[in-house]
């Protein structure tokens, strides 16, 4: 039965970012540390966090159209 | 400090000093590499892609007019996005629309949106597990990153960003997807880092939870 300075999984969800960024206190941050080695669904969710930020940071930029690049230089060549 | 390779792309530094030199191959090289990120955060803010091209293109004639001016004290990279936020921000208004700044939303007055619907979650007066998993996430696999960046999911998450309010995508597009560090964000959006934490973290939430039901539903 979990007691009251134990996070809940409630709890836990709400403060992954801070978590993530390291802007948790170390008291909040050792408690988070704790629910983790007892609870593997929050292990999960922790997991998934950390999978949706490296998805997003595959997300391609898209191409120059060859036109914008063109009025670009059109407009330094006016500039220089 | 950059570690430099055989092939290392020059430094934005060098870039600026030869644009400043009138060198038309440093002016394409900063294009290209930023020319994808301008757009993307233009996009935020634009009602059309057409209007979001022409403030890109915009923030580049603001590069040329003030580059004599500007000195290495900030990053160029800050300097360049800070154009685009002004100009996308007097568009706005000379448009007349209100364009939802998350420097004017302060993340603490929206209502909260909790990272997981609260019925995933046991009751408060649960005997033995209050406020655990009533319905707990699944796992992605061990080594998800073969669904995870399949072009489906890559679109359903494009999609999921587009979907965002504006302040949260914002944020979640710099931090993440161009991967910014939390002090770049918070300089070019003019929030302060609780905020921006606020915002970056309602954001990846409501992303997770896209993916995980495009996962659950496989």
């Amino acid at each position: 039965m979990p007691n009251a300075e134990q996070l809940t999984c409630k709890e836990l969800v709400e403060l992954v970012t801070d978590y993530l960024e390291g802007a948790l206190p170390l008291p909040d941050r050792t408690r988070f540390d704790e629910h983790l080695t007892t609870c593997p669904y929050c292990r999960i969710y922790l997991d998934q966090m950390r999978q949706t930020i490296r998805t997003l940071g595959h997300l391609p930029d898209e191409a120059i159209p060859p036109k914008a690049l063109e009025a670009l230089l059109a407009h330094f060549r006016g500039w220089r | 400090m950059t570690t430099h390779t055989k092939h290392a792309e020059p430094e934005d530094a060098e870039l600026i000093d030869a644009l400043k030199q009138r060198d038309e191959a440093a002016f394409v090289r900063l294009v290209q590499r930023y020319q994808g990120p301008l757009l993307r955060l233009a996009l935020v803010y634009a009602r059309s892609r057409a209007v979001a091209e022409e403030v890109v293109q915009e923030t580049w004639l603001g590069v040329l007019e003030g580059i004599e001016r500007f000195e290495h004290r900030s990053s160029f990279k800050t300097w360049l996005f800070r154009i685009l936020v002004n100009r996308a921000r007097t568009r706005g208004e000379r448009e007349g629309r209100t364009i939802p700044f998350s420097a004017l939303g302060d993340a603490a007055l929206d209502p909260a949106e909790p990272a997981v619907a609260p019925e995933r979650f046991l009751g408060p007066t649960h005997p033995q597990w209050p406020l655990h998993w009533a319905v707990p996430p699944k796992s992605w696999g061990a080594s998800p990153e073969e669904q995870l960046l399949t072009r489906e999911t890559l679109e359903l998450v494009e999609h999921a960003i587009a979907a965002l309010p504006p302040a949260w995508r914002e944020v979640i597009t710099l931090r993440d997807v161009e991967g910014w560090t939390a002090d770049e964000v918070c300089n070019v959006l003019g929030i302060s880092e609780t905020n921006q934490r606020v915002l970056l973290h309602r954001a990846r939430s409501r992303v997770r939870g896209a993916l995980e039901r495009h996962f659950d539903a496989d």
